[in-house]
């Protein structure tokens, strides 16, 4: 072996060792900025959050104290009445596309979710606010539903899909030998054995919609009264967040960081959930 | 039957939703209307998600008629926002979130393919699951907390870089602004990358996953080393797909919204220089649309609306069909 052979393996040893360290670099660096950007909004909002902070109504600027429950009813409200829509659309023409002969239609629902879901979440906000904003003459909560009903349909509708998928055939063929009906077989057969990839893929769609506050600018818009009425304005957890963080107070930017807190806080919970329902399943 | 007897006989209220629907038509005479009901509500919801979709696009357009009608496509290349003389265009946040989007997609390719490439490839189980989760879960984070960390943290530290870009670099056009302000262009683009990166780096994990392992052991046996097979073996195999997983990361900085708001400055302006502070076409939506006090002036935002909409619903075509091309099948975008 000559000279020049054995130094050009060497530098290509060398080469090799770098990369490996170089990748794992790059890891470590999405990593710690997650932890970081994680623990700075946990520290900052622990350090302000209380139970009277989430029990209160917001209060004028210098008074001190205030808070956000009419957010948190709020951000629940308008979500619930979202997931009223989106649910059964979502569930309902997933179940068509997988159970069903659905050809061409199934192809092109499918193809037309995933395109759904890529549009932006404030393109969303204007067609919610063209739909029912302008209609109506007035801000509303409701009109935040439609739009969170948009943003949710797409994501329940192909996890759906994925959930339905892992159903083993011989089930389905089991219960319509003994003469159930295909539709009994797909209520009481299919989406019970599916059950916790479908309730995964509906927590996921509920936490997306939660922190979203793009959509919600014009729609839901905001309110720092309270306010139950699903047709006037409504404050979210977001839309407080985004409010606080822009405005000049100290007082507000520290409840901004609470409020963040609370809905990482519910972002983390409905992740492990999932995590840990997948983790069963695979021991099952 | 059994089983099925002892579903019958519990109470009602022990029914969960499926098994009322069960128990209301317990008995065969309605078992092909009930066939036939079925398969027609739930076809009707798959045909309602195409009406919905004809429906946003309808009323984009419908809304923005106006300025589409008095601006055409002028609108793109117009340099004019003035709501007091109303006169629209567009041009400098088309400039703007294109400006951010290659910022993010400049930092983020290669720590994403990095990683997706250690996380695949390199990484041991124990050490690959617990990490291919944490970037998941980055993925998880609502874009208003991101927006919100930027703000406060991220854009104190952009405006430490930014005067030592300046001092250093100063003579580097794009480094030519003031360097004071901390939001604008630069922090706007980090901000993206950091957003963006969980997104290709899961993406590409599971294609880089999906090359075959004879691929990398072909060109092992060669005598190649790890790095030359992952670099002439496992990336030209998996090239189609890791350009889609990329556009998909684009598709998502350029419609994103909160975050961009919060760090991207909003300035309605040409932008000259890295520092400035600019407007993207999302941030311009939701910065004014609230203040938009007359119908064209909505008109206008609404159709900046729907350019962004366009630019987005072209991307994840594109995206889609390069990594289905690879893949052929499902890779889990969503996960």
């Amino acid at each position: 072996m000559s000279a020049e052979t054995s130094l050009r393996d060497h530098r290509r040893k060398i080469l090799d060792r770098t990369s490996v360290f170089g990748m794992a670099l790059c890891t470590a660096l999405t990593v710690f900025v997650l932890l970081v950007i994680l623990g700075y909004v946990i520290y900052r909002g622990a350090s302000y959050i209380s139970w009277g902070f989430l029990t209160s109504l917001p209060t004028p600027v210098g008074e001190g104290g205030g808070g956000i429950a009419n957010a948190l009813v709020g951000s629940l409200l308008v979500v619930a009445v979202a997931s009223m829509m989106a649910i059964p659309i979502g569930v309902g023409a997933a179940i068509y596309l997988s159970e069903f002969q659905s050809g061409w239609l199934g192809r092109s629902v499918r193809f037309l979710a995933d395109v759904l879901i890529g549009v932006p979440s404030i393109v969303v906000g204007l067609f919610a606010y063209a739909l029912v904003v302008q209609p109506m003459k007035d801000f509303s909560a409701f009109s935040g539903s439609v739009a969170y009903a948009f943003i949710m349909i797409p994501i329940i509708l192909i996890t759906t899909q994925e959930a339905l998928r892992l159903v083993p055939t011989s089930l389905r063929e089991a219960a319509l030998a003994l003469g159930t009906p295909r539709w009994r077989m797909i209520l009481s057969i299919v989406l019970p054995t599916a059950r916790r990839a479908l309730l995964t893929g509906l927590l996921l769609a509920v936490a997306r919609a939660l922190g979203e506050a793009a959509p919600m600018l014009f729609t839901a818009f905001g309110n720092p009264f309270w306010n139950t009425n699903l047709a006037k304005p409504m404050a979210t957890v977001p839309l407080v967040i985004y409010r606080y963080a822009v405005a000049p107070y100290d007082d507000w930017h520290n409840q901004a960081w609470a409020a963040a807190f609370v809905l990482i806080l519910v972002v983390l919970v409905v992740n492990v959930l999932t995590r840990l329902a997948f983790r069963s399943r695979v021991d099952d | 039957m059994d089983s099925e007897q002892r579903v019958l006989e519990r109470p009602w209220w022990r029914f969960s939703f499926w098994q009322v629907g069960a128990r209301i038509a317990h008995g065969s005479h309605v078992q092909k209307w009930g066939d036939r009901v079925f398969y027609n509500a739930t076809r009707f919801l798959a045909i309602f998600i195409i009406i919905l979709s004809g429906l946003l696009v309808l009323e984009l357009v419908q809304d923005s008629w106006e300025a589409i009608q008095k601006f055409g496509l002028g609108f793109l290349v117009g340099t004019t926002w003035d709501p007091v003389a109303e006169v629209f265009g567009t041009l400098p946040t088309i400039v703007g979130t294109i400006a951010k989007c290659v910022i993010a997609l400049t930092l983020a390719i290669p720590i994403s393919l990095g990683s997706a490439i250690f996380l695949a490839l390199y990484a041991p189980r124990w050490i690959r699951d617990p990490l291919s989760y944490l970037v998941e879960l980055l993925a998880a984070i609502p874009s208003i907390v991101f927006g919100l960390w930027g703000l406060f943290v991220l854009v104190p530290i952009v405006r430490t870089l930014q005067i030592w870009l300046k001092s250093h670099f100063g003579w580097f056009p794009l480094f030519k602004g003031p360097a004071v302000y901390g939001v604008g262009v630069l922090a706007a683009g980090i901000m993206l990358a950091i957003m963006i990166t969980p997104i290709i780096t899961a993406v590409s994990r599971d294609l880089i996953r999906a090359v075959p392992r004879s691929q990398m052991e072909a060109m092992l046996a060669l005598g190649a080393t790890r790095w030359e097979a992952v670099w002439k073996a496992v990336l030209p195999y998996a090239r189609t797909g890791l350009i889609g997983a990329i556009v998909l990361g684009l598709g998502r900085a350029i419609g994103e919204t909160m975050a961009v708001t919060l760090v991207g400055g909003n300035a309605f302006k040409l932008m000259t220089s890295l520092f400035d502070p600019v407007h993207s076409m999302a941030s311009q939506i939701a910065s004014e649309f609230t203040e938009a006090t007359y119908s064209l002036y909505v008109s206008s935002l609404i159709y900046v609306g729907l350019v962004l909409f366009g630019i987005t619903v072209i991307l994840s075509l594109l995206a889609q069909f390069l990594i289905w091309r690879l893949s052929r099948g499902r890779i889990g975008i969503l996960e």
